[in-house]
């Protein structure tokens, strides 16, 4: 049985859910007008009033924002309401650099809450699952985002934050948690760790997880859904739009339907800044249609996505993003060609569906780039001979090298050499990166 | 037969002894030990007494290790001792992948450990010349 949270809204026809966009569109645009000043100047630069904003078509008239925006204009100076009415403060995890805040006014805690809570029960979840919040409470927007969606939905939240390993496991097990939400990597970990206290997945009462956070591929899906037991679902989200639940997978696993009635999307060159037609990849881009306290306008993700506006399976009209390939900020140039670390994943996993634990280290030596891909040696990846190893290593290899197009060079590591992480894992260290900083 | 132990370590300084170290606090007695290295990895090898224990022992201190039979003999400290037996094994058709010399109690005997590809044929072949195997007991 296929669940909705808000079927009338989640599955409105195209024609009218377009027409309550433009309108909050066209309403969005002049409070933001009047409240925020960037986007005033950015507007008044342009020539463009707010009435030249009557629906989404006129979506592209519109100025651009980039993270950059809200670090010049940090904390508050992209707000649209005074701050007596945010209720809320989060902030990014600041590793592409400064930090960012977002806020949130009672009314927009509450839509997100909605986000979150379509998204649960899209992957099956009601008012009897028990939906276990393994994301970071705090200034991160996963584990608050989640908790509420799941309050909202009428499921008992389980706000089991990250870390403590083996009590998430004796949680899952001890409290019957149903519905997970988690990284895909910390997933990945805590399989492990399964096997290394000996706990079975049949002792556990799990049937579904929304993993989101970091980009993952289908080989990891295929074995967090096997050492779980689950079905594995992708959900995205970004503090700057919302937090967890912008898009969330439903039970085809076709595509994260984006909650169209708050965010709309655009995908665009990231060269031109052109809208792209539908089914081109490109950027991602959203504007915040119903958020009050901020209200970003034609917001680039960085992200990498395809968006389909064919209808769903599952009865959803509203439009699917395909699993973001990666992002413009971590496109690594390798010796010129554009590389993006999760098609190395994929390639990994293709070989051997064990090698979650990996790192990219990327390098240039006497002028040339070099990617090393590091990875954790286990029991059963070599025997007693070095000919074993090194047949791993070729075979590993020559499935990146035709992946990416650029030569790779394996490096196999003693166990538990690379750092484990409760939340979003490091998968590569750019070291070209650190050098420019300092000689800039 | 003989159960070797093989570890996996990197190739960087402080690896092996830490390895070392690990079996020596362990009061583990290494009876016959050798080294396959490449530029970054190498793959440690020996034989003690109790392998079950230090391979326990090695796992439980994040070692990667497994366990591998090797046909283990021992022939007359003489000239062409050795020889006899490898002219044997390539005779009927068994390759040696690798192979070291063994501490064992046989007084004026030389003794040593093999990997063949075929331990069956290989301990069928010494039992053909009368050439008995070495035991965990005699090492």
């Amino acid at each position: 049985m296929i669940k909705y949270f808000k079927p009338e809204i989640e599955c409105a026809p195209r024609h009218e859910l377009e027409a309550l966009q433009s309108f909050r569109l066209s309403q969005q645009i002049r409070r933001v007008y009047d409240n925020v000043k960037p986007y005033r100047e950015k507007m008044d630069a342009m020539g463009v009033k707010p009435e030249d904003i009557k629906s989404v078509k006129d979506l592209s008239k519109l100025p651009f924002t980039v993270k950059q925006d809200l670090r010049d204009n940090y904390p508050y100076g992209m707000f649209a309401t005074p701050t007596s009415d945010v209720v809320r403060i989060h902030a990014s995890s600041g590793t592409t650099g400064k930090q960012t805040v977002v806020g949130y006014t009672r009314k927009d805690i509450d839509i997100w809450a909605e986000c979150a809570a379509r998204a649960l029960a899209s992957v099956g979840g009601d008012q009897n699952d028990f939906v276990h919040v393994s994301y970071g409470y705090g200034l991160f927007t996963g584990g608050l985002g989640m908790h509420y969606g799941a309050e909202k939905l009428g499921a008992t939240a389980i706000p089991a934050s990250a870390g403590n390993s083996q009590r998430q496991l004796e949680m899952f097990r001890d409290f019957g948690s149903t519905i997970v939400c988690m990284t895909p990597s910390y997933a990945v970990s805590l399989i492990e760790l399964m096997k290394e206290i000996g706990m079975s997945k049949d002792e556990l009462k799990l049937k579904a997880g929304v993993f989101g956070a970091e980009p993952w591929t289908e080989e990891m899906r295929q074995q967090i859904e096997e050492g779980l037991g689950i079905k594995a679902y992708d959900i995205y989200g970004l503090s700057e739009i919302m937090g967890p639940s912008v898009s969330c997978e439903c039970e085809y696993q076709c595509g994260m339907h984006i909650c169209e009635d708050h965010f709309i999307p655009e995908i665009i060159d990231p060269d031109t800044l052109e809208v792209l037609p539908e089914g081109e990849q490109g950027e991602l881009v959203f504007t915040c249609i119903t958020k009050e306290a901020l209200p970003l306008i034609r917001y680039r993700t960085r992200d990498i996505a395809t968006l389909v506006y064919e209808p769903c399976k599952c009865g959803r009209t509203h439009a699917r993003m395909l699993k973001p390939q990666g992002r413009t900020d971590d496109m690594l140039i390798i010796r010129g060609v554009n590389v993006f670390p999760s098609q190395i994943e994929s390639a990994l996993l293709s070989v051997d569906n064990k090698a979650t634990n990996y790192l990219l280290v990327v390098d240039r030596v006497n002028n040339l780039d070099t990617i090393e891909v590091q990875l954790e040696i286990r029991d059963d990846m070599f025997g007693d001979n070095v000919k074993d190893v090194e047949a791993y290593k070729k075979k590993l290899k020559s499935a990146i090298d035709s992946a990416i197009g650029v030569g790779v060079s394996i490096k196999l590591l003693e166990p538990k050499s690379l750092a484990r992480s409760m939340g979003k894992a490091t998968r590569c260290i750019d070291n070209r990166k650190i050098k420019n900083k300092f000689t800039k | 037969m003989l159960n070797q132990i093989s570890v996996f370590v990197e190739n960087k300084a402080g690896r092996l002894a830490s390895v070392m170290k690990i079996l020596t606090d362990n009061n583990i007695d290494i009876r016959a030990m050798t080294i396959a290295d490449t530029t970054d990895f190498g793959i440690v090898r020996f034989v003690v007494k109790n392998y079950e224990d230090a391979l326990k022992i090695l796992k439980d201190n994040e070692c990667t290790a497994n366990v591998t039979k090797v046909v283990a003999f021992s022939v007359p400290d003489t000239p062409g001792g050795m020889y006899s037996v490898i002219d044997a094994f390539e005779n009927a058709g068994i390759n040696i992948e690798y192979c070291y010399s063994l501490v064992t109690n046989k007084e004026g005997r030389a003794s040593v450990a093999v990997r063949v590809d075929d331990n069956d044929k290989a301990v069928q072949v010494l039992n053909d010349k009368g050439i008995a195997l070495i035991t965990v007991d005699d090492i």
